[in-house]
């Protein structure tokens, strides 16, 4: 940006707010351009991110990838791959390749959607008790502790069992069991960011809480949410998939690469019958690592003392 | 320390009984009559209704959790639908095994993490590093049900030379070499599952460490290098590193019931399935009692461990 002196802004007429408004813009863009420039230096994460795009249409695109309709018998069972069925047949004679490219839309709906739940709830929660504190705050952390003490896994699989098993009621769950991480999250950034300048300089221009727990506060505690989301995303398509192969997750014939799994804990099936597990296993240890390897980069990107 | 201790345990105490209400509510609301299911299916309405009556099944909810609360307090957790055996003896029976096994594996994640970590954090940025780095990302990654088939497929099937689940050879039970060698699987599976993220642990706390003016200091006064890590460092590095396994407990619970259930380890994770299939209620309960104390416990330990070993911690 071009230095306007003094005497040139006397002499132009040049007004000094807009020179600063200017100068902000200016910075905001660089900020992210930094940000971003970070995260391409991590190769890895940018690798995962191709794979994760990659992931994504996939799913958008598995009616025209999959070779055949995943829940229809089409040949013999447990047949294996072969130049029609590429990843062989499962027990009842479906195609584990298309099995395999429906499975993903499950992955990536649990991913998605049961972080868009607990970040939202734990969102609100968080910044209530950072930003109201006393009582409030003593309450809501009673009862975080309270949900913290569950151990996580045995509950959903309590909730899932009482509710019923499916696509639908395990990102409800994971989705309500998931906040207090985020709301220990947002409450410290809030703590934090409640004792600078311009929230103090918020409150005397007289802004309502609501605009200055949102408006003020938040945008600087979305680098953290966000990290914390994209690892979320991983540890809730592991659930599903440890859930599913328990058989209390997606049931079939609706295909998940943890239910796929189930079969395998056959020592037949284990032995003899590879292309019907590891195919399906590999696939969700690709995609959450590719969602960790994207948060890390995240991570990177967004601290300070890495650029 | 003692008054934060006392006031530490009678803080757990109304979550404690959060923790075990919500339980029972959730539960309470579970569809299907567990008077059905063990019932004979010929059983007259009026036999069922008495059945219900004597599970004490048709009392209303709060006064259902305050008789299981009172019959807690004398360490009668209720008898088992199912079996109809006492929870407390089904539990106990259980315990060990699950013990066993979660220890087994904590100790494995140590020795796992704690060289890895501290190699990567002196080594920062080199090659190591990026490989040990990697590696626990995909430690984390991996499902454990996926590398428990993995090791059985490996060990258990193709070299043959490790069993492929159970806790005894039929025959041999009671024999604690056959046991050792049954564990080493689950073991193994748990304990890696976990020791992806304590090596990230164990790496942040050693760079913290590193970056401490008093190591400057250590360097400054020409201290040769292994010994500003080993004294210096290490030391300090490693307080959070102990206190970080009051954490991986709700890990290790959850990673349990999957790794039990590959493995059919007959501990209180397969108990969980079990109890969950055939709806259960009072064993189900008895269980999440179980973890839950076990989560508090854990968690109050590694607080107050934490200020125990680093004085810098006052609590008050």
């Amino acid at each position: 940006m071009r230095t306007v002196s003094w005497k040139e802004r006397v002499d132009n007429n040049i007004p000094i707010r807009e020179e600063m408004a200017g100068h902000e813009d200016n910075r905001h863009e660089s900020y992210l351009k930094a940000v971003a420039k970070q995260f391409m230096k991590h190769k890895l994460a940018v690798a995962g991110l191709v794979l994760f795009v990659l992931l994504i249409l996939m799913a958008a695109f598995a009616p025209l990838l999959a070779p055949y309709d995943p829940n229809m018998i089409q040949d013999e069972f447990s047949a294996p791959p072969s130049a029609q069925h590429w990843l062989g047949t499962d027990q009842v004679g479906r195609d584990v390749l298309s099995r395999l490219i429906y499975a993903s839309r499950v992955s990536l709906s649990i991913g998605l959607g049961s972080v868009a739940i607990y970040v939202a709830i734990g969102t609100v929660v968080g910044a209530v008790a950072g930003y109201y504190g006393g009582k409030v705050d003593m309450i809501i952390n009673r009862i975080m502790d309270i949900f913290m003490s569950f151990p996580y896994l045995m509950v959903i699989l309590v909730l899932v069992t009482i509710i019923g098993p499916g696509l639908f009621n395990i990102v409800l769950v994971l989705g309500l069991l998931g906040w207090p991480a985020v709301a220990r999250l947002v409450r410290g950034s809030v703590l934090s960011i409640k004792q600078t300048e311009y929230v103090k300089a918020a409150q005397a221009l007289g802004l309502s809480k609501r605009q200055i727990i949102f408006q003020e506060i938040m945008p600087n505690a979305m680098g953290p949410l966000l990290v914390n989301a994209t690892f979320g995303a991983a540890t809730a398509i592991l659930s599903e998939s440890s859930l599913s192969f328990l058989g209390m997750g997606v049931q079939p014939p609706t295909a998940s690469w943890g239910n796929m799994l189930t079969a395998a804990q056959s020592i037949t099936t284990l032995q003899s019958e590879p292309w019907l597990w590891i195919p399906s296993g590999l696939m969700i240890v690709i995609t959450v690592l590719v969602i960790n390897f994207v948060g890390d980069g995240i991570r990177d990107a967004l601290d300070p003392k890495r650029r | 320390m003692f008054s934060y201790t006392m006031r530490r345990l009678l803080i757990a105490v109304p979550v404690l009984i959060g923790v075990t209400f919500l339980n029972f509510f959730i539960i309470y609301l579970a569809p299907g009559d567990p008077a059905d299911l063990y019932a004979n299916p010929d059983l007259s309405e009026a036999d069922k209704l008495q059945r219900r009556e004597a599970l004490g099944l048709n009392d209303p909810l709060l006064l259902q959790y305050v008789k299981w609360l009172g019959q807690l307090l004398t360490g009668n957790l209720g008898i088992s639908f199912n079996s109809f055996q006492p929870v407390s003896q089904m539990l106990a029976e259980r315990l060990g095994a699950t013990l066993l096994l979660m220890g087994t594996a904590l100790i494995i994640a140590y020795l796992i993490a704690i060289p890895l970590g501290i190699i990567s954090a002196i080594r920062q940025y080199s090659w190591l590093d990026y490989v040990v780095s990697t590696g626990s990302f995909l430690g984390v990654s991996v499902p454990g049900f996926f590398l428990g088939l993995g090791v059985i497929y490996l060990f258990g099937v193709t070299l043959g030379v490790l069993p492929t689940g159970g806790m005894n050879t039929i025959g041999r039970e009671g024999d604690f070499l056959d046991t050792l060698k049954h564990l080493v699987l689950p073991a193994f599976t748990l304990g890696a599952s976990i020791a992806g993220g304590m090596v990230r642990y164990v790496r942040s706390s050693v760079i913290e460490v590193l970056n401490q003016d008093y190591l400057r200091t250590a360097r400054a006064k020409g201290l040769p290098e292994w010994k500003v890590i080993n004294k210096h460092t290490l030391k300090n590095a490693l307080i959070p590193i102990i206190t970080v396994a009051g954490m991986d407990i709700p890990m290790l619970i959850g990673g349990a019931v999957v790794t039990e259930t590959v493995f059919q380890w007959s501990g209180m994770g397969q108990l969980t399935i079990q109890a969950i299939l055939s709806r259960d209620y009072p064993v189900l309960m008895g269980i999440n009692l179980v973890a839950a104390v076990a989560v508090l416990i854990s968690n109050l330990w590694a607080d107050l461990m934490y200020a125990f070993v680093d004085p810098r911690i006052k609590y008050n």
